[in-house]
């Protein structure tokens, strides 16, 4: 196998090197490219995780990602130039907004929570959004602009903005090569690079895990509340201590609903039994998430806990890790309740939001 | 046109000059692909229809499968007629409900001939490290410490109906036997292991061979101990005893499927 290699690539440099005299009537020129930089991957990412996700046809380059932050806050992707990104994803909420629904530029509202935007580049299977339907940051990034209830814009009157700004043609130049010519897809590139460089891990808990604080009773008793299977047994969608990103990145039904307004998942894949699925979010951050679920119904962590302890709902699709449906749920104690909460919240990482890097 | 006409000619004396090499050894050596195959006392269950397809236990309990259904084998092990084993140190999560590594080719070459088969279903307790693997941290499949770490063997989740009444959830979760030992000790482990170590049978390989392996998921529910999903259905984890009857039940799930070259 090895040596079909070594010959494939003799090959190719053979044929390189007879096309590359072909081109040597013109003058030689040194070719511009971009700087490498690479993710800025925490000690325990690194420790317990396989490897983040960058496409091969989007390396994140030091110009790439100045690009993606400068557009990610920039109004000029909105049809009449009042928003951005930013404004439904804002650094110090850990990039989501804290209204229920998030308001677009003509004042509609959609029926979906923003998202906090995190560690996008460990979400192994590349589904964005609750329901799964954007397939990478790259196709994601197209569909917001175009959006009517968003940013609703023409993706080529901002094609034709940008090239007649002052400073995008050279900073697309920058980061792309050369005489790139700006285009909706090179926009998406960018902005998913900028993306993927927001990476949140420096929370209490981590430090804990490192071994460089000590957690209090409340928040250790939190923890052992979360991963014991008769009392919260949020672990098995929710992540635990040896994955750092606190979500599985999977699609259940935790027992919100007894009939669906949004099918979730179920609109996407048309299955039945994928109605009422949304993606389990990462617990990290949510002193600065609410309101919570993928509607936006609860406004505080003590709602999401009495969901869990006496609030689930049956139906079809409800997960079977669900426990005690018929009294809505395990039951927790006060004290494991409050704990429990205390742990959540151990797990917010303050640094995040003020990260030079990451603000405008 | 002249440059494609020569790389081609290129390409193939390349080829030609890398099977030549092949020939040159006197001893072939081939590889085994295992392709894990699932159903429920002969109706097949697969990712498509597993959640769809109402199956009877043999304790009359209507159930079905998903939307979580994986395990992990490890240790597959190739022993010729000398006795001498050949493994391959690592392991695959199969992910039924997903239809993900149903295939498996562990990367060892072997020399033709005729093997004993076998793996490890699960992780062998000195395998069984927590935190060690990156793709099973990755896919949250880990064991909490207060049950001590490690991996689950076996995620099979479903919905069951006694007589008629609404569906409830059951977790059929595999792991090393333990009794935990809340609020703060630490937690013990039984004498009896509860990884299982699977032989498929004598197989032939001459060349680079297909390998069916069958589980049979009805028999979790079957045998020796017919399984009452009223009386075991969720938190099976920390319950040493639960975790010792799905082991027995566990020793016969595995048979050896077709075997293709
Ligand atoms: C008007 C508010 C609004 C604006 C503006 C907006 N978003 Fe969002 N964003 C949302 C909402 C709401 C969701 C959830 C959508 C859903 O599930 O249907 C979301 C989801 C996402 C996700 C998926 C995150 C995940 O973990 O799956 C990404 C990535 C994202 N937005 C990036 C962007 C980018 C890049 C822009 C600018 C081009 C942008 N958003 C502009 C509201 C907004
Ligand atoms: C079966 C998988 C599953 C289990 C078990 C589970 N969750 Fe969730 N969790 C989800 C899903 C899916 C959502 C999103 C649901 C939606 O929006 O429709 C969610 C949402 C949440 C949210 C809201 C986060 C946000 O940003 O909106 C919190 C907080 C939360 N869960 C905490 C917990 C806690 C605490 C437990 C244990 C008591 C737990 N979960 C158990 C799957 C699960």
């Amino acid at each position: 196998m090895r040596k079909y290699w070594v010959h494939t690539v003799l090959i190719i440099c053979f044929f390189s090197i007879s096309c590359s005299k072909d081109d040597t009537t013109n003058p030689v020129v040194e070719k511009y490219v971009p700087t490498p930089l690479a993710l800025k991957i925490p000690n325990l990412f690194e420790q317990k995780l396989i490897a983040p996700v960058i496409p091969t046809g989007n390396p994140q380059t030091l110009e790439g990602v100045a690009l993606g932050k400068k557009l990610f806050y920039d109004t000029i992707l909105s049809g009449d130039n009042t928003m951005a990104c930013a404004n439904c994803h804002a650094p110090e909420k850990a990039f989501t907004d804290n209204s229920q629904f998030s308001t677009g530029i003509d004042g509609n509202q959609g029926t979906r929570n923003s998202m906090p935007l995190f560690n996008l580049a460990w979400n192994f299977d590349e589904r964005f959004a609750w329901d799964g339907k954007e397939l990478s940051l790259e196709r994601q990034a197209l569909e917001p602009v175009q959006n009517p209830i968003e940013m609703h814009a023409n993706w080529d009157d901002v094609v034709v903005k940008l090239k007649s700004n002052s400073d995008y043609p050279e900073l697309f130049n920058k980061a792309f090569g050369d005489n790139t010519v700006i285009t909706k897809e090179l926009v998406s590139r960018a902005l998913a690079q900028f993306e993927r460089t927001l990476i949140s891990g420096n929370s209490r808990f981590d430090k804990y895990l490192l071994g460089e604080i000590t957690l209090t009773a409340e928040e250790l008793n939190g923890f052992n509340v979360f991963m014991d299977e008769e009392r919260g047994d949020c672990f098995h969608c929710h992540g635990d201590n040896n994955n750092p990103l606190w979500t599985d990145n999977v699609f259940h039904n935790n027992g919100l609903d007894e009939t669906f307004t949004d099918l979730g998942l179920g609109a996407v894949s048309g299955d039945t039994n994928d109605y009422g699925k949304f993606k389990s979010p990462s617990i990290r951050n949510l002193a600065y998430t609410a309101p919570y679920m993928h509607d936006g119904r609860f406004n505080t962590l003590e709602e999401v806990i009495n969901h869990y302890s006496e609030g689930l709902k049956r139906s079809e699709t409800i997960d079977p890790l669900m426990k005690k449906i018929d009294q809505g749920g395990v039951g927790l104690s006060d004290q494991d309740k409050s704990d429990l909460k205390a742990f959540l919240l151990s797990l917010s990482d303050p640094s995040f939001l003020t990260n030079p890097d990451f603000i405008n | 046109m002249r440059k494609t006409t020569a790389l081609l000619l290129l390409f193939i004396i390349t080829l030609i000059s890398c099977s030549e090499d092949e020939d040159d050894k006197v001893i072939v050596k081939v590889q085994a692909t295992l392709n894990f195959v699932h159903d429920w006392d002969g109706t097949p269950v697969t990712a498509e229809d597993m959640e769809s397809t109402d199956y009877v236990t043999e304790n009359g309990d209507d159930v079905n499968i998903g939307p979580r259904f994986r395990y992990l084998i490890s240790d597959v092990t190739f022993t010729n007629s000398t006795g001498e084993a050949i493994m391959f140190d690592g392991h695959n999560l199969i992910n039924v409900a997903d239809g993900i590594n149903l295939s498996y080719t562990p990367e060892i070459q072997l020399p033709a001939g005729e093997y004993k088969v076998s793996f490890t279903y699960g992780l062998k307790t000195e395998d069984n490290t927590d935190g060690a693997y990156a793709d099973l941290n990755s896919a949250s499949f880990g064991v909490p410490p207060s049950m001590g770490g490690g991996y689950h063997y076996m995620q099979l989740d479903g919905k069951y109906r006694v007589n008629g009444s609404p569906s409830a959830g059951f977790n059929y979760h595999n792991i090393r036997a333990v009794d935990p030992n809340m609020p703060d000790g630490p937690p013990t482990f039984p004498d009896q292991p509860t990884f299982i170590n699977v032989e498929l049978g004598i197989v032939s390989i001459n060349a680079n061979t297909a390998i069916e392996v069958k589980m049979n998921v009805a028999q979790w529910f079957k045998g020796p101990n017919v399984w009452d999903l009223s009386v075991h259905n969720q938190m099976l984890m920390g319950n040493s005893a639960a975790q010792k009857l799905m082991n027995e039940n566990g020793q016969n799930v595995f048979s050896l499927g077709a075997v293709t070259q």
